[in-house]
């Protein structure tokens, strides 16, 4: 059980935002992807949820091709995808943002379950159950947006920069909340970040984008210390 | 005082009917971003089949309710076969923006036409099933008919019912979600195109009851350009950009507020001047609030 691209090639219009990217994410396991802005990271995980279109090459997902499968369709097949910018619906309550996630599965006694352990997770959606999500901080509404996101009980996540716009101490809350969702209920997740560091920190893999192709991959923790690394991505 | 009593029931009776026509625009704009001009022909082809029912069968009963079921399984097509391939094709360049709304007007020319081309041009009647003779009060005259009393009825069973089910139910939810954020909504998991066809289908039936109850409260006379039917689409319009054509709530309150003033434009100062009033108040609004009188606050977004 894994996730497999293989050779993926991406255009908007006439530009090449993804080149022949190979990348392998085992079950269970945390993989962050990182690099600089433009280096085709949103795509490739809009691509993974298939709201964007390859021109070519191969996605597997349990060894099934998952190429061509809407977004709402691959919901039903475990892999939820978290857009960027605190993806909540502002107009709907915390209540009817997390519900959304489970409606596709028309069964109110899972879709309660659900919310309850959600809740369990983040329990200060509990406290803002029924307010309006434009109320909430920057924090809650990234926390809502998992939430939403584990309401359909997903088998791989694939989260689109949560640490945007949100105060350190509250990403290093965030972090460990993914991190945690790997450990103790085996989700696989893949991450994208502009937060090089704080995402290699939590993750058992990196891999570095540049330009729309993979620059190098390895163990989180060995990127850390690659002097290459270092200087381009993580500025120290 | 009395008069002023009557006015303001014309005034409810006429707004009601307009409220329906606003919720259709709404449920429109909503899923798919498109002022559907259409709308007026959907609303006068499904009259057209409550006239045929009431022809064969002779009972305004049944053609209310089949001028609404045709009403939805049109517009449920009109969004399956043709929305659905403008939006597509017309999706990106200088044309975006207007191409589905001169779509839309090209469609009303198409079905009046077809109308025309299947019914004839010259008018049929739908007669009123209930009197149309107001209710006496001691020696005065109300101006509340039992044919105005039905459809107050009828236009507030639907409101509360669609009140219901966009608040209360798990369908509701997902239309105001795919409403609000269609990507998000699709990566939550929601079916958001079959949606989008739900919410034409919901105010094709919307239409289609504005229509016969406008036709039998009106000279019950209809003809591929009426006149009537024009109005309802300008006043159901009106009235929904008024109450910001977002919401339904503001969609209703608009048309309560649009019909009350024609009326008493029409008892106080005269009737020559209920549509200059009309497309007067449309501009003000547009001009001073062009998100609505009655929008709701918006959101914080990302």
């Amino acid at each position: 059980m894994t996730l497999n691209v293989s050779n993926l090639t991406v255009h908007h219009g006439a530009i090449c935002a993804i080149n022949q990217v190979s990348i392998q994410v085992q079950t269970g396991s945390l993989a962050a992807i990182i690099g600089s802005n433009g280096a085709g990271k949103t795509t490739l995980l809009r691509t993974l949820s298939g709201l964007n279109h390859p021109t070519h090459g191969e996605i597997t997902w349990n060894g099934q091709s998952i190429i061509g499968i809407k977004p709402e369709m691959l919901v039903r097949k475990g892999i939820s995808h978290v857009s960027e910018g605190k993806s909540v619906i502002p107009e709907l309550t915390v209540q009817e943002n997390l519900e959304i996630g489970a409606l596709w599965r028309r069964n109110k006694k899972e879709m309660n379950a659900s919310r309850n352990s959600v809740v369990d997770i983040f329990p200060r959606l509990g406290e803002r159950f029924s307010q309006r999500a434009d109320t909430l901080s920057g924090g809650e509404r990234q926390m809502l947006a998992l939430g939403r996101s584990l309401m359909s009980k997903p088998e791989l996540l694939l989260l689109d920069e949560p640490s945007l716009g949100l105060a350190p101490l509250v990403v290093a809350q965030i972090f460990q909340s993914i991190r945690d969702l790997t450990t103790s209920m085996g989700i696989t997740v893949l991450l994208v970040e502009q937060n090089a560091m704080g995402a290699l920190k939590i993750a058992d893999v990196g891999i570095v984008l540049n330009l729309g192709s993979v620059a190098v991959t390895g163990d989180a923790s060995a990127l850390i210390d690659d002097p290459q690394v270092r200087t381009a991505y993580l500025g120290y | 005082m009395f008069q002023i009593f009557n006015t303001f029931l014309i005034g409810v009776t006429a707004g009601s009917i307009y409220a329906l026509m606003a919720i259709s625009m709404v449920l429109v704009w909503r899923s798919t971003r498109v002022v559907n001009f259409a709308q007026a022909g959907m609303a006068l082809l499904s009259t057209y089949f409550g006239y045929e029912v009431i022809h064969q069968v002779g009972s305004y009963w049944l053609a209310l309710p089949i001028a609404m079921i045709s009403g939805a399984i049109v517009a449920a097509v009109i969004e399956l076969v043709f929305m659905r391939l403008l939006l597509k094709h017309s999706s990106q360049g200088a044309i975006a923006s207007i191409a589905p709304i001169i779509a839309t007007l090209g469609l009303l020319g198409l079905i009046k036409s077809m109308i025309g081309y299947f019914w004839g041009n010259q008018d049929v009647s739908i007669e009123s099933p209930l009197s149309n003779v107001g209710f006496t009060l001691g020696t005065q005259t109300l101006a509340l008919s039992p044919m105005k009393l039905f459809i107050l009825i009828v236009v507030s069973i639907l409101v509360i019912a669609l009140t219901f089910v966009f608040q209360r139910t798990n369908l509701g939810l997902a239309l105001r979600a795919s409403a609000y954020a269609p990507e998000i909504s699709r990566l939550a998991g929601i079916k958001v195109d079959l949606v989008r066809t739900f919410g034409w289908a919901v105010a094709g039936a919307a239409g289609g009851a504005a229509g016969m109850l406008q036709t039998a409260n009106g000279n019950g006379a209809l003809s591929p350009d009426s006149l009537e039917f024009s109005l309802l689409l300008a006043f159901g319009f009106i009235s929904a950009v008024i109450g910001g054509l977002d919401s339904l709530l503001g969609a209703v309150l608009g048309a309560l507020l649009l019909g009350l003033v024609l009326a008493f434009v029409l008892t106080y100062i005269g009737g020559s001047l209920v549509f200059i009033t009309a497309f007067v108040l449309l501009l003000v609004v547009l001009l001073i609030r062009p998100a609505g009188i009655i929008s709701q606050r918006a959101g914080r977004r990302a």
